[in-house]
């Protein structure tokens, strides 16, 4: 079974960064997928790539991370000006950003109509079928 | 902190009192066996005749931040750059030993390399502020459009760090440099293959072009 759970951008708007990213990878260490609303600041992934490092033990061996975010080249003018002004009043809501444990989530793709998530399970059943063929 | 703020802001000014020219730290980013350390070598091979790291098959060989002083490069006009050269660990989101005994280490040796590589992420990333130049080592053959690609790049671009993009190994038949050039559109991009030297003469024109 695998357990995914919703943080809403309000529950981590008043956090530091710090704080921020352990509240995200605690969960992730407790074998659930995160999926948050809006994305973390690019300084920010980067701290939670080096804090995700820090606490690799044989146990948990990091993390899977995609962030998905609307095309800003698609966007014309009115609505870059309004995401942009949405950001400034109200933080980086746009966009989904998926973080799940690598002993559970082997591979995230992206794309623009749906996102696969390839678990262990997953992969070893697709392994067992193609050799039972 | 001061220092940090005046030199964030003359890089932005694209001016920067603090970089004297043979203190340039030109910095190899990118994934774990994209060919940071091959393109380092390649380099150090062409310009001073020796090697600088070793390289392997097995991800994460380089683990500490390698750097070369002194290394001056020369284009087609005769014009000189010296720059330091880091070399630096492949940055990931998960390190587990045990792929690297599935490629043939013991157990100890792996849980070791594992340790060691963590540690060698973690220092990579913190010696992002202190790149003057990077160039980013992607593997051609692979999907470019990995979140750790999108983070390194992304934090280059919130430091004002100017970069090019070495899409390598154009000497294998899976590469292909136009879908990297795809998903980077406002960067540099140049396909190379450091291995066996394919195409470096241009990287080393663009390498002009990158720290101008």
């Amino acid at each position: 079974m695998v357990t995914f759970q919703f943080i809403p951008y309000q529950d981590i708007a008043h956090l530091t960064p710090v704080k921020r990213v352990n509240k995200l990878l605690n969960i992730v260490k407790e074998d659930r997928i995160v999926i948050m609303e809006g994305r973390l600041r690019k300084e920010e992934e980067a701290d939670l790539i080096e804090i995700t490092m820090e606490e690799i033990t044989p146990k948990f061996k990091g993390i899977e991370l995609s962030v998905i975010y609307p095309d800003k080249e698609n966007q014309d003018t009115l609505q870059r000006l309004r995401t942009a002004f949405t950001n400034m009043l109200l933080g980086d809501r746009i966009g989904l950003t998926i973080i799940g444990p690598a002993s559970i989530v082997k591979k995230i793709e992206k794309n623009p109509d749906k996102i696969e998530l390839f678990t262990q399970e997953i992969q070893k059943n697709n392994l067992y079928r193609r050799k039972k063929k | 902190m001061v220092t940090a703020f005046f030199k964030n802001l003359f890089k932005k000014l694209k001016f920067n009192p603090f970089t004297q020219r043979n203190n340039f730290k030109l910095g190899l980013y990118g994934p774990p066996n994209g060919g940071k350390s091959t393109l380092a070598n390649r380099i150090c091979q062409d310009w001073l005749g020796e090697e600088m790291s070793t390289t392997s098959h097995i991800a994460h060989e380089t683990r500490e931040i390698n750097i070369k002083e002194q290394v001056s490069i020369k284009n087609k006009k005769g014009k000189e750059l010296t720059f330091s050269l880091v070399d630096t660990p492949g940055i990931a989101t998960k390190i587990d030993y045990e792929d690297f005994i599935k490629r043939g280490l013991k157990k100890g040796e792996a849980k070791k390399r594992a340790k060691e590589a963590t540690k060698g992420v973690i220092d990579a990333i913190k010696w992002l502020d202190n790149m003057d130049a990077v160039v980013v080592v992607l593997d051609g053959t692979l999907d470019p459009y990995s979140q750790v690609n999108i983070t390194i790049m992304g934090n280059l671009q919130a430091r004002n760090i100017p970069v090019l993009i070495a899409a390598n190994k154009i000497d294998l038949k899976k590469s292909t440099v136009d879908v990297v050039k795809a998903a980077f559109p406002q960067y540099d991009v140049i396909g190379i293959s450091a291995k066996y030297g394919k195409n470096v003469d241009d990287f080393y024109e663009q390498l002009f072009k990158l720290v101008k």
